[in-house]
């Protein structure tokens, strides 16, 4: 049920600080239109991965914009997170198709390979796991999706190595 | 003549590795040794065989499947350089014969006309394919709204969402709404998981939804347009956006559209955020408006009172695809396809255990057994067919011994299922059918708003339930319990993810009752699923002693030497199935 659909994460995540003057120009662009509370707040979370707590406080003072609506709309919806995400976010398709061509394996194989539990982040920040409704290539199940790539026709380790592509080239980068 | 090269670049072709392909050809043609146009096009339908590429020469087309970099470069020496076509990756064609022609020949296509025919980013294309030849049909002879509703009335077609209600009716209710302002919607918030023909047509054609909503708003003199589509679909969006920028110069959005006096639009499209209950159409407003959706009572209806309370029509994307082809070509060129009740064609997404995954649009009336067989190839593995879910997770099963139902409305509710959006899940001998039902309630459960008490808590018990029998948990009385349940909720909730919550789980008992039962009494999983009820076991006779089962085994729970039968220990198995997937010699039983 959608009330309590956001669990509160038992990982001690050090809460960065945010340059909150950043969400200025979001402000601007909604400021007095109506039926702009969703728009804003995925607006935010395009800016820093979720919607910080500062955010809200800022959006109340400067928008009007109620703290119990917002807080209402950003927990009921699916996309919007409450807590920062790794750097890149792995969501694993649980649609029917998927499901049926075994997708819990996949998130099997994730969990072991990455060291979290669905729904985690890795101790690195570097990945997010999450698992999500349907992504629409049904017939490429299962699949997944790291930031903006699908990965389809996916086995476990198809899926682990995907993952140790991305994270070698992040070693390389760093 | 110059060649040309087209690359489906739909969100299941990139998936597939399209994108790879494009810069691939990009850069063969920037070598300058080959004389050819690239172009990009979005999905056909044949996902099976993404990615796909389509070579046009003077003789005709080519679309060569399951494409990958290498192939691409054998192409390009081939056929473009050489004209020698390479038969073996032809797919279809209208020169020679493809291997998958029989894929197209049983299709109708009205609503997916022109996906995978143009490029998807291209008005001047989509225009020379027709697009907006309607509206301006509807301008130059002065065709009244009434007439319209008319056509659209005539032609049969109902709402393609799921709801199965007439969309000639529906216009004429908002038309009747007296407003100085109004709203048309397009519901494309596709959350239905197994369905994604919504996705492709924005993608691929996103001037027909246009048009259809065009035509919509002058048919019920709507004032404000907003297409509510999903987040998760970013590339249908991004199409979305650009088509909305090249109608509003063209002239087909804005003041005065086409010369027709007063006739003022506007379209917006608002991005969903990821709730299943907005394709409700009151929870879809309130989302719009940016409050949670959740549903409210009808009546008011949306068309009297609806987004910012005033009169407002919602219509789902392939309803709105179809509605150019009808004011074109007359109401007779669309009732012409189907059945009595049910006109016209339907978009089906094939998926799960099917050969030949992908988009089929057929006429109204055909039977499942054709859809899965003739076009989706069978099942794949040749395995035996179990039940294919239709109308996703407020839909039902429906079992072999009805393939040769019809698809139509009404004789596919007869089973128990719903059409719904035109999801086919198809499911072979390995389906737990309790497991099935399980996985549609934890998403009912999870997707519930929680307006209504049975929907919110008696999604959770009935899934209680079906965990526990799963679990090799299950009592006597669960079945009885979970169709009282089912009933309650269905007659105590307020909108249709309530009231449709529970057929997955009443269509799974009615026609596969004798797994619930072998669950609950025997503690056994027929289609060997559920792991609770597993068990591993060595068959001595066949087993050589090789240990690969043993060194497979997480849980170290296999005893046994080199040359010796092995042995399993159950208090410790976890029942993983590495043993049984890793054994060479068949010698691992699984019950």
């Amino acid at each position: 049920m959608r009330i309590s659909r956001k669990k509160i994460s038992l990982q001690a995540v050090e809460i960065p600080e945010v340059n909150i003057s950043l969400i200025n120009p979001i402000i601007q662009k909604y400021q007095g239109k109506k039926g702009n509370l969703i728009p804003v707040l995925q607006g935010v979370q395009g800016l820093y991965g979720y919607v910080p707590r500062e955010a809200f406080i800022k959006l109340n003072e400067e928008m009007g914009l109620k703290l119990n609506d917002m807080y209402g709309v950003a927990t009921f919806y699916a996309q919007f997170r409450l807590s920062p995400v790794g750097k890149h976010i792995i969501k694993v398709c649980h649609g029917t198709a998927c499901h049926v061509q075994s997708a819990t394996k996949i998130t099997e194989a994730l969990e072991s390979e990455l060291g979290v539990k669905d729904g985690h982040t890795t101790e690195d920040g570097l990945f997010t796991l999450e698992s999500v409704a349907c992504l629409g290539c049904c017939s490429l199940a299962p699949v997944m999706m790291v930031d903006d790539e699908t990965f389809g026709s996916l086995n476990g380790k198809k899926a682990a190595r995907a993952i140790k592509e991305i994270r070698r080239r992040e070693t390389q980068h760093s | 003549m110059k060649k040309q090269i087209i690359v489906g670049l739909g969100s299941c072709g990139i998936a597939a590795g399209a994108g790879k392909v494009f810069a691939k050809a990009q850069s063969l043609i920037e070598t300058g040794n080959f004389e050819a146009d690239l172009k990009q096009t979005s999905c056909i339908g044949m996902c099976y065989k993404e990615p796909l590429v389509e070579v046009v020469d003077e003789k005709g087309h080519y679309i060569y499947g399951d494409m990958d970099v290498k192939k691409l470069e054998e192409l390009f020496e081939k056929h473009i350089k050489n004209n020698v076509v390479i038969e073996d990756y032809v797919v279809e064609s209208d020169v020679i014969k493809g291997h998958e022609s029989h894929y197209f020949a049983g299709q109708v296509k009205i609503a997916l006309r022109n996906c995978g025919y143009m490029d998807p980013e291209s008005i001047e294309e989509a225009e020379a394919r027709k697009a907006y030849q309607a509206i301006r049909k509807i301008a130059a002879d002065k065709v009244s709204p009434e007439e319209v509703i008319q056509t659209v009335f005539d032609s049969g077609i109902r709402g393609r969402g799921g709801g199965g209600f007439p969309t000639g009716l529906k216009w004429r209710f908002a038309r009747n709404s007296q407003s100085d302002e109004k709203y048309i919607i397009c519901n494309a918030d596709e959350g239905d998981p197994g369905a994604f023909m919504d996705r492709s047509l924005l993608e691929g054609d996103p001037h027909a939804v246009l048009e259809g909503m065009i035509i919509g708003a002058y048919a019920m003199k709507a004032t404000g347009g907003v297409i509510y589509c999903r987040a998760e679909y970013p590339l249908a969006i991004k199409r979305l956006n650009i088509a909305l920028m090249q109608a509003r110069t063209k002239g087909y959005l804005g003041k005065n559209i086409l010369g027709i006096e007063g006739f003022d639009l506007d379209i917006f499209v608002k991005e969903g955020a990821g709730a299943f209950v907005c394709g409700e159409e009151t929870a879809l407003i309130a989302s719009v408006e940016g409050e949670r959706g959740m549903p409210r009572k009808r009546p008011p209806f949306p068309a009297e009172r609806g987004l910012w309370n005033k009169p407002t029509n919602i219509n789902n994307v392939e309803t709105f695809a179809n509605i150019p082809y009808i004011v074109l070509n007359g109401a007779d060129a669309y009732n012409k396809y189907g059945t009595e009740k049910s006109k016209g064609t339907k978009v089906f997404a094939l998926t799960g255990k099917i050969k030949h995954g992908g988009l089929v649009e057929v006429p109204m009336g055909v039977s499942i057994r054709e859809i899965i067989y003739d076009l989706g190839g069978g099942i794949q593995e040749d395995k035996k067919f179990k039940a294919v879910q239709l109308g996703g997770p407020s839909g039902g099963c429906i079992p072999e011994s009805l393939i040769d139902t019809k698809v139509d409305y009404d004789s596919v509710n007869a089973t128990g299922a719903i059409m719904g959006s035109g999801g086919m899940v198809v499911m072979d001998e390995t389906t737990c059918m309790v497991d099935m039902a399980r996985f549609f309630l934890n998403f009912t459960q999870e997707e519930s708003c929680g307006k209504c008490t049975f929907c919110r808590i008696g999604t959770k018990r009935m899934l209680e339930i079906l965990t526990r029998i799963t679990h090799g948990e299950g009592k006597e009385g669960d079945i009885e319990l979970l169709q009282e349940l089912s009933q309650q909720i269905k007659d105590g909730s307020l909108c249709g993810l309530g009231q449709t919550a529970p057929n997955p789980v009443l269509t799974t008992i009615k026609y596969f009752r004798d797994e619930y039962e072998a669950h609950i009494k025997d503690k056994r999983c027929p289609a060997k699923n559920c792991k609770a009820l597993l068990t591993y076991e060595v068959i001595p006779e066949n087993c050589t002693g090789c240990t690969v089962c043993a060194v497979k085994c997480p849980s170290g729970c296999i005893d046994g030497s080199r040359k010796e039968i092995h042995f399993i220990n159950q208090e410790a198995c976890i029942k993983c199935g590495e043993c049984f997937a890793g054994c060479n010699f068949e010698a691992i039983r699984v019950y």
